[in-house]
């Protein structure tokens, strides 16, 4: 049988009539993005800012009263207060009252003129490694007083990308990728089984429709809806976030482009593997999951273990993630970043062939 | 194979693990007839169209439709059949005329003539007024007519309908069966499965299936006329104790009842059948009127179920 264009395009349509009137799936393209966005931009926030913290300065001279001040001026802690004794503090700690106590003890000018011992004390809630994290930086923090030098910095940090260490530049690139990853594969697998489901399959698989025209069928109107995801997350991005794209857009869309086809061939996959629509989305969070913690997009991907690198850069999240970021934050050319693309290529063509296989006309 | 015969099967088989739901049927469907499958819920009606549109593969046996080999190249009949499926199978949140113009591109109908297909298709299925709907809104008989108009929308040359009729009211019944009959006049062979008797009644050729075995095929008429049975027809009062007396009798193969009357089907060595059940009936101290008269398709299917009718 001939490979026909116009039987691609029948299904393409009828896709979108499925979209236009099924309000759900409606609301979720547009809807995710924006919701995730929203979260991550503004939520979730790897500074810590403003924990909240009590004092017991001992020594309440004016050289600890200066360090306080110093400690809250960082805007790492907000000292909302000072307690009678240390113990009062670890009781308010537990309580949940502050997260990080500050003890000044009564020694201090002592401690600070032999330079030796450590000049007070943190009490921290480190049932949170984040606090942990950033009260490790604040132990750092020089005491400065105006009879006492304090010796400068070992090196210079230069943030060149994002100086002032928003999170929401971080996060909103990748954010692109997270979301489709999610979307596409989910919209894709879902859509097919649901025509198992329906039995719209079995009248399907009579008539001469090929597979490979049912696969290209539903990949065309699912890869418009990742442009559409895609084009609200950077507009977010830049209108909320003030996220700069600093790249050309055309190339960015271009590599948004191979990425979606790639993730949507997993959607397919999928799609020939699960019998309800139940288990399409089982198996979505299944293969979501590892890319979302692996990627990078979580944890920096230098800190992963050799095993867990090579794992996950079979993922197409794992590449996009470095175009998008390479594109949107450092000017990047897509031809500098061809090491990305060709793995994502390769993830299409076999993921396409093998669900291409995969999908037999026959019922059993 | 000839010009004539458009389904032909040897011995086709077809298990699932330990249940064996066709079970050797052979059988020929001649062309531009209608050829109706007649058989109860799990007899292997379906599972049989499956494998004869190419859905499944069967254990073993020969299947060739359309003098094509079905085993080796499904693909080469797909133009050139129709399938409607037991359930409903067309897209709900489509409306009519997206269906029915998705089917015509699916069936590669040419641009130049599909929208005059699809118009031809919903003028002669009186799907006007709804062209517009949306398919899951619309009635049972409507939705059976769409189905139709969308699977003989590329005039197949054989059209499978699996228990086409299940799902509407007599009204729609019948009309569907004008539009049967009108298919079969231009030439289409239609197979349907069916466990409606009058349906049944309807078709030129019938093949009794029963737990996956063909047990009798034939002209209906054929089928009655050879039934091993005579039918008395039984009147009167008491039937549930007519029916406990004669049932126990040895010449008498089965009762039903049907209203105010009962069929008792009688082995036919049994020549004075009506004079038998009459006589029996009287000997028990009850009464009733018994004539004999003559044989339904009812009649022959429960015949054929339960292994009596010679083939």
């Amino acid at each position: 049988m001939q490979f026909s264009i116009t039987r691609v395009l029948a299904i393409t349509r009828k896709e979108f009539n499925h979209l236009r009137r099924d309000h759900l799936t409606g609301g979720m393209v547009v809807g995710i993005p924006i919701v995730m966005t929203l979260l991550f931009g503004y939520a979730i926030n790897n500074d810590v800012r403003n924990l909240e913290a009590a004092t017991v300065d001992e020594a309440d001279t004016r050289a600890s009263r200066a360090l306080l001040a110093d400690a809250g001026a960082t805007q790492v802690v907000r000292i909302v207060g000072s307690a009678g004794s240390p113990m009062e503090l670890q009781r308010r700690i537990a309580a949940g009252e502050i997260s990080v106590g500050i003890v000044v003890p009564a020694d201090f000018e002592e401690r600070l003129a032999k330079g030796k011992r450590p000049l007070g004390q943190l009490l921290i809630d480190d049932s949170d490694p984040v606090i942990l994290s950033a009260a490790r930086a604040l132990a750092l923090l020089p005491a400065t007083t105006s009879d006492q030098r304090t010796p400068s910095a070992t090196f210079e940090v230069r943030a060149l990308y994002n100086p002032e260490r928003r999170s929401a530049l971080f996060i909103v690139p990748g954010l692109c990728g997270v979301i489709l990853t999610l979307t596409m594969v989910l919209f894709t697998s879902i859509a097919i089984v649901r025509e198992r489901e329906r039995g719209n399959l079995e009248l399907l698989i009579t008539t001469p429709v090929l597979s490979l025209e049912l696969m290209i069928g539903k990949i065309v109107p699912y890869t418009f809806i990742g442009y559409v995801q895609v084009s609200l997350i950077l507009m977010l991005g830049y209108y909320l976030f003030d996220m700069p794209i600093r790249g050309s857009l055309a190339e960015l869309y271009t590599g948004v482009g191979i990425f979606v086809v790639s993730v949507l061939t997993l959607g397919l996959f999928i799609s020939t593997a699960a019998n309800t629509q139940f288990q399409a989305f089982q198996m979505t969070f299944m293969s979501f999951l590892p890319q979302l913690l692996l990627s990078g997009f979580m944890f920096p991907f230098e800190g992963m273990p050799k095993a867990a690198q090579w794992l996950a850069e079979v993922f197409p999240l794992t590449h996009f993630l470095r175009i998008v970021r390479g594109i949107v934050l450092r000017d990047a050319e897509l031809s500098m970043l061809t090491p990305d693309i060709w793995p994502l290529a390769a993830f299409f063509i076999v993921g396409m062939t093998v669900a291409t296989f995969r999908f037999r006309k026959r019922l059993e | 194979m000839s010009g004539d015969v458009v389904i032909e099967t040897q011995e086709l088989t077809k298990t699932f693990g330990e249940l064996v739901a066709v079970d050797n049927v052979s059988m020929t469907v001649p062309r531009g007839r209608i050829y109706g499958f007649l058989g109860p819920n799990g007899s292997g009606k379906s599972t049989t169209i499956r494998m004869l549109c190419g859905l499944l593969v069967p254990t073993a046996g020969e299947v060739s439709v359309l003098g094509v080999d079905v085993r080796e190249d499904p693909e080469a009949l797909r133009r050139r059949i129709g399938y409607m499926t037991q359930r409903f199978s067309h897209y709900e949140d489509l409306t009519v005329g997206e269906n029915l113009q998705f089917m015509a591109e699916i069936y590669g109908i040419p641009r130049s003539a599909r929208r005059t297909a699809v118009e031809r298709q919903i003028e002669r299925f009186g799907l006007g007024e709804g062209r517009d709907q949306l398919t899951g809104t619309m009635s049972g008989g409507q939705r059976q007519r769409l189905a139709l108009a969308a699977v003989t929308q590329h005039e197949p040359d054989l059209l499978f309908l699996d228990e086409p009729t299940s799902a509407v009211d007599p009204e729609s019944r019948r009309e569907f069966w004008e539009f049967l009959f009108d298919l079969v006049d231009h030439g289409t062979t239609v197979l349907v499965t069916t466990h409606f008797m009058d349906e049944a009644e309807r078709c030129h050729a019938l093949a009794i299936l029963d737990r996956g075995v063909l047990v009798a095929d034939g002209a209906p008429k054929q089928l009655m006329a050879d039934m091993l049975a005579s039918v008395v027809e039984v009147e009167g009062e008491n039937l549930r104790q007519v029916r406990e007396v004669l049932i126990v009798n040895e010449a008498v193969i089965d009762v039903a009842q049907l209203g105010s009357r009962l069929h008792v089907l009688v082995d036919p060595r049994e020549e004075r059948s009506a004079d038998f059940v009459a006589e029996a009936i009287d000997a028990n101290g009850l009464s009733a009127e018994s004539k004999l008269i003559s044989p339904s398709l009812e009649d022959v299917f429960v015949m054929a179920t339960l292994g009596r009718v010679g083939k």
